[in-house]
């Protein structure tokens, strides 16, 4: 036993960061990944995982504290030298109440970790690397999605059930009711390879960021200024109190660029920004910028991009 | 109803953050009340407020908020704001020994302290925006073993029946939760619009009661907590070369045209 993995899933599907996770794992050693559905066991032989423990009576969907739980008594039967969990909400918070229960350190939000379990964080925006490892306990660590490419498994994982002992106080809070996120067909932010974001320039009107999105099969994120506006739904801010992310390609359109929007997005790969002020600092971090009015150069710029499809 | 909200003494946002070493350098910029602490305190002011009829002879609702505070003494500052705004009373935790304290420390010496206040309802914002790890309330419900009411994009409390609800507001959707007292909240932004403190808040602020604790108040010992204690250790920390801007073109009616040819000439489309 050397590295365990959470395995978590997008409409069915195994996700994409659990695959990462199952790739990071594999530099540690043996691979043993907990699934809380069954139905997502057949999933998991494409990628590199040897043994998949399936935790009876929860689902993905159960609470944290539950699914914490069951987590910590495995950790606990286990004695794993990692614990890998992708960097959402959910994740994060699993991850802190484990680290809690099994007297085990806890790194947040790591982009790389190596065979000796030392992680790299990119922190305060980018601008500063942080090498970092865990001292006590299973090193319990979250992973930004897009850290790494998935490699392939090579052979169907030995499988296992575990059934948790679940506490009184794990089912203190209960879910009553359940509203999925409204996809739209778009990727998920925090997990998609391109992301279209529109800012006050937009004046409300996101269509032409949305159009471009869909040319591009990207997810649409938004400003502080747009969202606090009211223009589009608040979980798609990106930014120092929204979500970060680090796609491929970022797209900034009308959109200034202030420090607290740079550090939800300056990690990404390749950054495009369109701005009518040729002054604003979102182009000091562009690869390539456009001066120009977001309404001509997006709907140009989707035909273009539709036409060479 | 007895509502502790925790509040964190965070640099600036809008400031360059640098590290000193191996840790955060906060000596060297500004600081201030963590932003997404204000929507924890705005929401229990609204909580005691919805929960408070009017009352003609002008008697306190018998409602409370105390904010809970860990930080070096400078802190003070950060707490004072959010008295400002409305809190009754405070718990500053500062003692010498914490600096250097992991997520797993502090969590440790907060809930220490909610333990012994007999709290109903814990609000805490989702994160605090220097270290970013949004891992403190769910640490809080696991040491004190409390119901778990995390990400609230919403809250009605029923003091009578001591039963919360939350719309638990994340990536993937919205759960509608609930659990009765004593429960831990963290509240995302969408929830509320912080008020500014008034005048009178402000004066009010300066004769309201903080109450400093160390350590040995607490009956923790030095050897929990504190830099030697934190169970990740930060090996390097390294300064990224700045990312230089790329080309930059006017809009001369071929802009758009000009941005696809850049994509395509870097194989993203």
């Amino acid at each position: 036993m050397s590295a365990l993995i959470l395995i978590d899933s997008v409409d069915g599907k195994v996700s994409k960061s659990s695959g990462e996770l199952a790739t990071f794992a594999k530099r540690i050693g043996e691979v043993t990944a907990i699934v809380f559905d069954a139905a997502l066991v057949p999933q998991l032989s494409a990628f590199q995982i040897d043994t998949v423990i399936t935790v009876k009576d929860l689902t993905g969907a159960s609470m944290v504290a539950e699914m914490s739980e069951a987590i910590s008594q495995i950790v606990a039967a286990k004695s794993p030298k990692a614990l890998l969990i992708t960097s959402s909400s959910k994740g994060k918070e699993i991850a802190a109440r484990v680290a809690v229960a099994t007297n085990s350190g806890i790194i947040t939000d790591a982009i790389d970790v190596d065979s000796d379990l030392i992680t790299t964080q990119s922190v305060f925006g980018g601008g500063t690397t942080v090498h970092a490892s865990v001292s006590h306990g299973c090193a319990v660590i979250t992973l930004r999605s897009n850290s790494i490419e998935v490699a392939a498994g090579s052979g169907t994982p030995a499988t296992e059930e575990f059934a948790p002992t679940i506490s009184a106080a794990a089912k203190l809070a209960t879910i009553t009711s359940v509203q999925p996120a409204v996809k739209g067909g778009r990727p998920e932010l925090t997990e998609a390879s391109i992301v279209v974001s529109g800012g006050r320039g937009t004046n409300g009107d996101f269509k032409p960021v949305e159009a471009l999105a869909d040319v591009l099969g990207a997810a649409v994120g938004a400003s502080r200024a747009a969202t606090d506006a009211g223009w589009y739904p608040h979980s798609h801010q990106v930014g120092q109190t929204g979500k970060t992310v680090s796609p491929q390609l970022y797209v900034a359109a009308g959109i200034s660029g202030a420090i607290q929007h740079r550090a939800g997005m300056q990690t990404s790969k390749l950054i495009v920004a369109v701005n009518k002020d040729p002054e604003a600092p979102i182009f000091e971090l562009a690869d390539f910028g456009v001066v120009g009015d977001l309404f001509n150069v997006l709907p140009q710029a989707t035909s273009a991009i539709a036409a060479k499809k | 109803m007895k509502i502790a909200v925790c509040v964190k003494q965070v640099p600036d946002s809008w400031a360059e953050k640098k590290m000193s070493g191996q840790v955060l350098d906060r000596a060297g910029v500004d600081a201030v009340l963590n932003d997404l602490d204000e929507y924890a305190v705005e929401s229990a002011l609204q909580i005691v407020e919805a929960n408070s009829p009017t009352n003609e002879a002008g008697e306190a609702s018998g409602h409370t908020i105390t904010l809970i505070s860990m930080g070096p003494e400078r802190a003070t500052e950060a707490i004072r704001k959010a008295l400002s705004m409305g809190a009754d009373d405070a718990i500053h935790i500062c003692d010498d020994a914490l600096a250097g304290s992991d997520a797993l420390a502090t969590s440790l010496v907060l809930a220490e302290v909610i333990k012994s206040g007999g709290f109903d309802l814990i609000l805490c914002g989702t994160e605090s925006t220097d270290a970013r790890m949004s891992v403190i309330p769910a640490m809080l419900a696991q040491r004190l073993g409390y119901g778990q009411l995390t990400f609230a994009g919403s809250i009605s409390v029923d003091p009578a029946s001591s039963i919360v609800k939350v719309a638990r507001t994340t990536e993937v959707g919205i759960e509608n939760m609930e659990a009765k007292f004593p429960v831990v909240v963290s509240v995302v932004e969408k929830i509320n619009e912080p008020r500014y403190p008034s005048f009178k808040g402000i004066m009010a602020a300066k004769k309201k009661v903080i109450t400093t604790k160390s350590l040995a108040d607490l009956g923790l010992g030095a050897d929990l907590v504190g830099a030697k204690a934190a169970w990740s250790t930060v090996k390097d920390a390294l300064l990224r070369p700045a990312r230089s801007a790329g080309v930059k073109v006017e809009d001369g009616g071929d802009g758009g045209s000009k941005l696809a040819d850049f994509l395509a000439e870097k194989r993203v489309i």
